[in-house]
């Protein structure tokens, strides 16, 4: 059993509070990604779990057993660091295994590890080389072998593909997701890359100043943010959120002023009273005409750019709030045009004066209605 | 099974670095601490190995004794004087070759290799050199100054009453120079190029760019660097007492406290003697760090 | 035209610069190669007279000091470099309370005057039965030797990412293993660098050298040199002081430019941060 637990997880440096009470379950077996803002605590929080930092309150259960006090090689995790920290002295077959000889693992046992490990990662050939005349590619990979060969119950990961190129971040992108699914062991990963988290992660864990703002699965944290940080952290470009305000509740409709035009929504949650500031949230990429009931927001073109298979448009509207709308192929305007966008009002979020989101899981438009038709066909 | 190990690991944790740090503190201690206070201690006695007399205590006796001492004023000006003239010169020279190799593409290496020459041959050597060519009658100095008809006969420049100190001076500036070049060069090396293109965008011309931008960015390691020669050049011994002996003319404070110590045996007296040279030490360096601001420790 | 002349006079202050920098040991070399009355002459490419060498090679005093020199310097080096990286391993990748004050007050000793603690020192080494002994030299060295090389030793250390450490502790390092199986190899060209400092500060120290040491089978090489004086009064000496000055300076000099850089590095990581 490697489930993993923390209950109440404080830390502060000083009198400096960096984690404020981290209530947390990982089952055995999940990929779990850890995202927020940098300076939010993510990397502290994964040192505190691996052992590197002491806590200063609270709980971590590895497999059911409290281990707050438990050396960092004792817990049976294994790391995989951003900048690697690969022993430059070593070659790669002792970078593996140094750890191993510390466990007093008998020396066959670690040769057949090692080398299992290196025909998984494709490492055989670089064995006896020391880590300065390795590529980037294959420091990365030595790093995650030397965390395979300790057949730990948790592998924690802090940022590993930062510091390699674009297209062999989207290669070891894949291999990990490969691996997590080859081990089947617990994974913790910590990124600010929200492509790594939507594409790797069972279930991501939203930080921000030390607190959690949401756990879910990739698509629960796109469709229902539960609050407004969660809602303009995910996605991207940031979701649109426009300050708005209630005129009336009528018949199952909320009626509100945003940037000085009317729309009405749908709306059965819990009474609002007329004059309440609310805000509105829309991803941009949701600004697609619908066939429903729809919202509509006018406003003057800033800047549109072309992106090719996309194009955006930055609208400012009568109050001076800028929007955002993206569409997919070309769209042809320029500065100073009036532009009328319109999104299906079930894509449309709500969110009240504290930042909590007012209606359920809302959905993106025609893409949906368009994928039923497939399957239909 | 995963032990529980909380009260011993943070009692550990705390004397961990203290049990690393410890031979070398006791070593430390051993050497500067504990002489130090013996110093002081002693400076209170009268303490002579020359009259046979127990140690007494005597106060500051020592120390009254001393600011009546026409001969220890003395080697405070040789001193101060040294350490002014010699810290000033080597760093002017220092800045000026320092820019001229920095300048430099062909040769640079070739130039700072040259450098470490006079920097690695040991004070008590080069006092002997520069004590030979500056012999007064074989010297290769006078030679050549009598043969270009600066002067008519060899001058006695290591035992002359104004020529002494200028000699020793000129050996100082001439040994220690390098090491000033060398610690500017390096501070050179950190200060972005792009700034001076940026600067000749702007239309600076090369004094401009000196002191508005070489000078400033190189003022912390010019700094650390003269503060480091200046405690030297104070604390200066070897090149006074192997170039002109223990010449009143060019005694500085070590070459006299030294002298109290050991060629007189008058502990007591050499004690205050030396702790007044400490003080004037710390003195110098406190008021140094204070003015230039310089953090030699950082966080 | 005025390029021209900027360029000429760059190259003649170099010249300058290099001439005077090298001469006075171009001097002393040639002075070492005379003897007799071809001492006396001013004379820049003399024939070669090895008489001073083989003057001193045959003088047992003069072999012994360069012999005391070298185990003091040596000794000094090693201990001083064993305690540093303790030290430094404390001081640069530990967090505990007094570190700032221990910092404050190595630096504070590598200040200071070491004319300060002679009495006091001589009573410490009288006491431990270390006077006129190389003993005296190895440990009253340390004075200037330890807190160059742990202050050296600490921005250096400092230097390297703290993730590597992490790795180690993960992979179950303690923090003695820590010490010499990952930081003593990373740091073996620091250690090079500043232990070739730390020698040459030991090889060239005078003042305690002359004070500790009283008989010629002691005496380090510097000391030696100050008091080689001729047979009678009137003969000067120096034919011989030149040859021993070139024997005991060439393998420095070798040493400095075979390890120019690291010797730089060393210099600067005290001082330029
Ligand atoms: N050793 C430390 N001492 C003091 N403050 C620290 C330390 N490590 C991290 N912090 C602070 O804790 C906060 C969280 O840091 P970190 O967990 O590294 O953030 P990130 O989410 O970017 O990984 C930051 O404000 C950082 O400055
Ligand atoms: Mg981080």
């Amino acid at each position: 059993m490697a489930d993993l637990s923390l209950s109440n997880v404080r830390k502060a440096f000083g009198a400096f509070n960096v984690l404020h009470g981290i209530d947390l379950k990982i089952e055995d077996g999940e990929f779990v990604v850890f995202v927020g803002p940098s300076g939010c605590g993510k990397s502290t929080l994964l040192r505190a779990i691996a052992g590197l930092e002491d806590i200063s309150g609270g709980d971590i259960r590895i497999g059911g057993e409290i281990v707050n006090h438990v050396p960092p090689a004792e817990r049976q995790i294994a790391m995989v660091f951003q900048s690697y920290a690969l022993y430059p002295h070593m070659d790669v077959y002792t970078n593996m295994a140094f750890g191993l000889k510390f466990a007093k693992i008998p020396k066959d046992e670690i040769d057949r590890r090692v080398r299992k490990a290196a025909s998984i990662l494709k490492l055989d050939a670089v064995l006896d080389r020391k880590p300065g005349a390795l590529s980037g590619g294959q420091r990365q990979r030595v790093a995650i072998g030397r965390a395979i060969v300790r057949q730990p119950k948790v592998f924690l990961f802090d940022e590993p593909l930062s510091n390699l190129d674009a297209a062999l971040r989207v290669n070891t992108r894949i291999e990990i997701a490969k691996l997590h699914r080859e081990l089947g062991a617990t994974m913790i990963y910590v990124t600010h890359d929200q492509v790594e988290a939507m594409t790797l992660a069972d279930k991501i864990v939203v930080l921000n100043a030390g607190r959690i703002e949401q756990v879910g699965t990739p698509l629960d944290l796109y469709h229902a943010p539960a609050n407004l940080f969660v809602a303009g952290f995910i996605g991207s470009p940031a979701m649109n959120l426009m300050e708005a305000r209630v005129i009336a509740l009528e018949n199952g409709h909320l009626k509100l002023s945003v940037g000085e035009q009317h729309i009405s929504l749908p709306y059965s949650g819990a009474p609002v009273a007329p004059g309440a500031t609310v805000t509105v949230g829309i991803r941009p990429e949701h600004w697609i005409p619908g066939d429903g009931p729809s919202v509509k927001i006018e406003g003057t073109v800033d800047l549109v750019e072309h992106l090719g298979e996309t194009s955006i448009v930055y609208l400012r509207l009568a109050d001076g709030q800028m929007i955002t709308v993206r569409y997919p192929g070309d769209i042809f305007c320029t500065a100073g045009d009036r532009f009328v966008a319109d999104a299906p009002a079930a894509a449309v979020h709500l969110f009240d004066a504290a930042g909590q989101a007012m209606l359920g899981r809302r959905s993106g438009p025609a893409y949906g209605i368009l994928g039923q038709e497939f399957r239909a066909r | 099974m995963m032990a529980e190990t909380a009260p011993q690991s943070s009692w550990v944790k705390r004397i961990e670095p203290w049990l690393l740090l410890a031979p070398m503190l006791i070593v430390l201690a051993t050497v500067t601490a504990w002489p130090l206070a013996r110093t002081a201690y002693l400076s209170f006695m009268h303490a002579s190995l020359d009259d046979g007399d127990l140690p007494r205590f005597i106060g500051f006796g020592n120390y009254l004794a001393l600011m009546k001492d026409g001969d220890w004023w003395h080697a405070v000006r040789n001193t101060a004087f040294f350490a002014v003239i010699s810290v000033t010169l080597e760093t002017l020279a220092g800045v000026a070759i320092a820019l001229l190799i920095d300048s430099q593409i062909k040769g640079r290496g070739a130039l700072r290799a040259v450098m470490l020459i006079p920097w690695a041959i040991p004070t008590v050597v080069s006092a002997q050199m520069w004590q030979w060519m500056l012999h007064d009658q074989y010297g290769v100095v006078n030679a050549l100054l009598i043969k270009l008809g600066f002067i008519s006969h060899g001058i006695a420049w290591t035992a002359g009453a104004g020529t002494a100190m200028a000699a020793i001076i000129a050996v100082d500036v001439w040994q220690t120079t390098p090491f000033m070049v060398l610690l500017i060069l390096a501070g050179l090396q950190i200060i972005p190029r792009d700034l001076y293109e940026a600067a000749k965008v702007d239309g600076a011309p090369g004094w401009a760019q000196f002191f508005y931008i070489t000078l400033p960015l190189l003022w912390p390691t010019l700094a650390v660097a003269i503060l480091f020669r200046l405690l030297d050049a104070v604390r200066m011994f070897d090149l006074a007492y192997v170039l002109s002996s223990k010449s009143r003319e060019t005694a500085t404070i070590s070459i006299y406290a030294r002298q109290q110590l050991v060629d007189f045996q008058d502990v007591g007296y050499g004690s205050a003697v030396a702790m007044l040279v400490f003080l004037m030490i710390s003195l110098v360096a406190a008021v140094y760090i204070q003015v230039t601001k310089i953090r030699l420790i950082s966080e | 035209m005025k390029r021209l002349a900027k360029t000429v006079a760059l190259t003649l202050l170099k010249i300058v610069v290099v001439f005077y920098t090298i001469f006075p040991f171009y001097w002393a070399i040639v002075s070492s190669f005379k003897s007799g009355a071809a001492l006396f002459s001013v004379d820049f490419f003399p024939a070669i007279d090895l008489t001073n060498y083989r003057d001193l090679l045959t003088n047992g005093n003069f072999l012994r000091n360069i012999l005391n020199s070298a185990i003091v310097a040596v000794s000094v080096v090693t201990l001083s470099l064993i305690f540093a990286i303790t030290s430094a391993y404390a001081l640069g990748k530990m967090k505990f309370r007094g570190r700032g004050i221990v910092l404050a007050g190595i630096l504070g000793a590598s200040m200071f005057p070491q004319i300060v603690v002679l009495s006091g020192l001589f009573g410490t080494i009288r006491w431990l039965g270390l006077y006129n002994s190389l003993g005296s030299l190895v440990l009253s060295y340390m004075i200037f030797s330890l807190p160059f090389t742990v202050w050296v030793m600490t921005s250096f250390i400092r230097q390297i990412p703290a993730e590597l450490e992490d790795a180690a502790r993960m992979d179950g390092c303690s923090t003695w293993a820590m010490i010499w199986q990952i930081y003593f190899p990373l740091l073996a060209p620091a250690l090079a660098s500043t232990g070739l400092l730390a020698f040459i500060a030991s090889w060239n120290e005078f003042l305690f050298a002359l004070t500790f040491t009283l008989s010629d089978t002691v005496r380090t090489v510097p000391v030696g040199l100050a008091l080689i004086s001729g047979s009678s009064r009137f003969e000067l000496p120096f034919g011989t002081i030149m040859a021993a000055s070139v024997i005991v300076t060439v393998p420095l000099i070798l040493l400095v430019l075979i390890f120019q850089r690291r010797i730089v590095s060393g210099l600067t990581a005290g001082a330029v941060k």
